[in-house]
């Protein structure tokens, strides 16, 4: 029974951090069909402005949820006026020159930082259950990633900013005629995605250290993630970080944790060939 | 194709790969441009299905850490290292071959077929990464995970299997090679079949329509720049006498797409220039620390993809073309379009 909890909150464990560093991208491409190579930055910059942050003295908690995400969207409004504009609608494009920023920042991070491992403290203890103990930190990230979720959709459903977000997606020539500055808003959408993707690494650096090429490690599980998902931001992203999750945990019990990683991965090639549309395209239509 | 433009492709070929050959080893010593032609060769397999398939590869260097250890296992399981040199060929081709049948026939487009290559590359990362362990081997060679395998035996001379080719005997080699794979690329794309690859790029659909299996010819084509691929690997295991996971690093896949979109999209000598020009301005970045030099490839593809989209080759051709034009006479116009219908495949 007790062993029965921890595996589940393991496994709520691994969903939640695919939840948190997909959310960001899975905005930025589901509202706007634009594909953010540099994501993988986007979060390590999260986490080193949460580290430098900390180390300055500043209270933890208040540098993982407030700062890093402030810092990341302004970085990602600025990403967004001098690079992604003028790209959208030419997602190859966007695809490389967002890689081009992957590099460049990796590059950027290893001149301010210098190529060694940085992290900070797991700020909670453990829990005890019967024989076993499990991380505060892990059910603190399981909360974490289920806020995150509830909050893009009360903010794409119940405010009139997500309607207006919504609106300028679906039919961007019918939102201007409206008088809506498309251009505005695609500018805030993206910088929204980029201030989830920073809150994620800052959430996640506690768990893992950081180092320039940290980025690398999240892209490809993030990208799949919300490939995978399909065009439905919310529920696409649940569902299949809840199956890939599921399945890299069972996998990483069974054998190791390369062995999770490359069945997760193996898993998603399979998915993606089964459903090319991602699977808020065949299921779930119409959901957000 | 007749048998003239044969002879001029031929002796094109030929003559720009004889002053290539002299010249390049006065720039750079001998060592630096044996990898520099490597790299031309690299580029001209993914130059070849993006700029002509119009398929974007995200994992080319997949292929290319294949070539590299079907190379060094076989070459230390097999007697002779020349029956490696064939399967580091044909073990990329037959991979490349069946992932494309893989997404071809299930019809995946662009960003989903950047995922999928993207994807298996960091698994073959991973999992070589891995291979640590004295369980993981293959007959008598150790994987060696993040240390790779070094040691294993390099080409030798046909015939004297005691003479190895290395430095100088090498670098005729390679360059031997990337002339022959040149042509070899340009004349299949004035066959029918390369005619078809490209009208893949230009519209898929309508190819379908006049009847033919796009996804076999995607596929088909995708094999080949494996295999090519596959060839840049083995030569660079001959070069570093190591191979490492490194080779299937997503870094070695966003350079090799660096190459071919600065050199010039579309072109088969423009990617191979690319290769050149940036690996050398790498190696020249590496004497120096003071700035990085991933920073300096990343800024490099974000300026191409905002201003200079079409690549360096095209984008000095057409100059070069506007100034040739406004000099020359009515009479040599003519002559000159005719000869630019054929310079279309370069």
């Amino acid at each position: 029974m007790d062993f029965a909890i921890v595996v589940l909150v393991e496994i709520l464990h691994s969903i939640a951090v695919l939840v948190l560093i997909s959310s960001g991208l899975a905005v930025i491409f589901g509202m706007m069909r634009v594909i953010n190579l540099a994501h993988g930055e986007f979060l390590t910059l999260g986490g080193y402005v949460a580290i430098l942050g900390h180390r300055n003295g500043l209270n933890l908690y208040f540098c993982m949820l407030v700062l890093a995400p402030v810092v990341v969207g302004l970085w990602g409004l600025i990403v967004e006026r001098l690079v992604v504009r003028w790209l959208y609608g030419r997602l190859i494009n966007t695809m490389l020159a967002t890689w081009g920023l992957s590099l460049a920042m990796t590059g950027a991070f290893s001149m301010i930082f210098g190529n060694t491992m940085t992290g900070i403290p797991n700020p909670l203890g453990g829990l005890t259950v019967g024989d076993y103990q499990i991380s505060g930190y892990s059910l603190f990230l399981i909360g974490a990633a289920a806020a995150v979720m509830a909050v893009i959709t009360i903010v794409l459903k119940a405010t009139r900013a997500g309607l207006i977000a919504r609106g300028a997606m679906q039919r961007p020539d019918m939102a201007q005629a409206f008088g809506l500055n498309i251009s505005h808003v695609y500018m805030t959408t993206f910088a929204a995605g980029a201030a989830l993707s920073g809150l994620a690494g800052a959430l996640l650096a506690p768990l893992v250290g950081l180092s320039p090429g940290s980025g690398a490690n999240y892209i490809a599980k993030a990208f799949i993630t919300v490939i995978s998902g399909g065009a439905s931001v919310v529920t696409g992203t649940i569902v299949s970080a809840g199956l890939f999750g599921s399945i890299s945990q069972v996998f990483t019990l069974v054998t190791s944790s390369v062995g999770g990683e490359i069945a997760l991965l193996v898993a998603a090639v399979v998915l993606l060939r089964l459903m090319p549309i991602g699977i808020t395209g065949r299921f779930f239509k119409g959901w957000t | 194709m007749n048998s003239r433009v044969l002879v001029t492709e031929v002796g094109q070929v030929v003559a720009g790969t004889v002053v290539c050959a002299l010249v390049l080893p006065f720039i750079v010593d001998v060592h630096t441009a044996t990898l520099l032609t490597v790299y031309a060769m690299l580029a001209l397999s993914l130059g070849f299905i993006w700029g002509f398939g119009g398929i974007l590869c995200f994992g080319q260097a997949a292929f290319y850490g294949l070539g590299a250890y079907t190379y060094a296992l076989a070459a230390i399981n097999f007697d002779g290292a020349w029956a490696a040199f064939g399967l580091a060929i044909l073990v990329p081709a037959a991979f490349a071959g069946l992932l494309g049948a893989l997404m071809f026939y299930g019809r995946l487009s662009d960003v989903y077929l950047a995922v999928v290559t993207l994807v298996v590359t960091l698994i073959l990362f991973k999992f070589f990464n891995s291979t640590a362990g004295p369980s993981y081997r293959i007959g008598e060679a150790r994987l060696g995970g993040f240390n790779g395998i070094p040691g294993f035996p390099t080409l030798t001379v046909p015939g004297s299997p005691d003479t190895y080719i290395y430095g100088a005997g090498l670098f005729y080699f390679t360059i031997a090679l990337l002339a022959l794979v040149y042509l070899g690329l340009r004349l299949t794309l004035l066959s029918p079949f390369g005619r078809i690859v490209v009208s893949l790029r230009e519209n898929e659909e309508r190819t379908e329509l006049l009847g033919y299996d796009v996804r076999f010819y995607k596929s088909a084509a995708f094999a080949v720049s494996g295999g090519i691929a596959g060839l840049a690997g083995c030569l660079f295991a001959n070069w570093a006498e190591i191979v490492t996971p490194g080779l299937f690093s997503l870094g070695q896949s966003a350079e090799i797409i660096i190459w071919v979109i600065v050199g010039g999209l579309g072109t088969l000598i423009g990617p191979m220039i690319g290769a050149a020009l940036l690996g050398y301005l790498k190696f020249a970045l590496g004497h120096q620390s003071v700035v990085d030099n991933s920073f300096i490839m990343g800024v490099l593809l974000i300026v191409v993809v905002l201003f200079l989209q079409e690549g360096l080759v095209p984008t000095v051709t057409r100059f070069a073309k506007l100034g040739l034009r406004r000099s020359s006479s009515k009479n040599s116009r003519r002559q000159s379009r005719r000869k630019r219908i054929v310079s279309d495949v370069r």
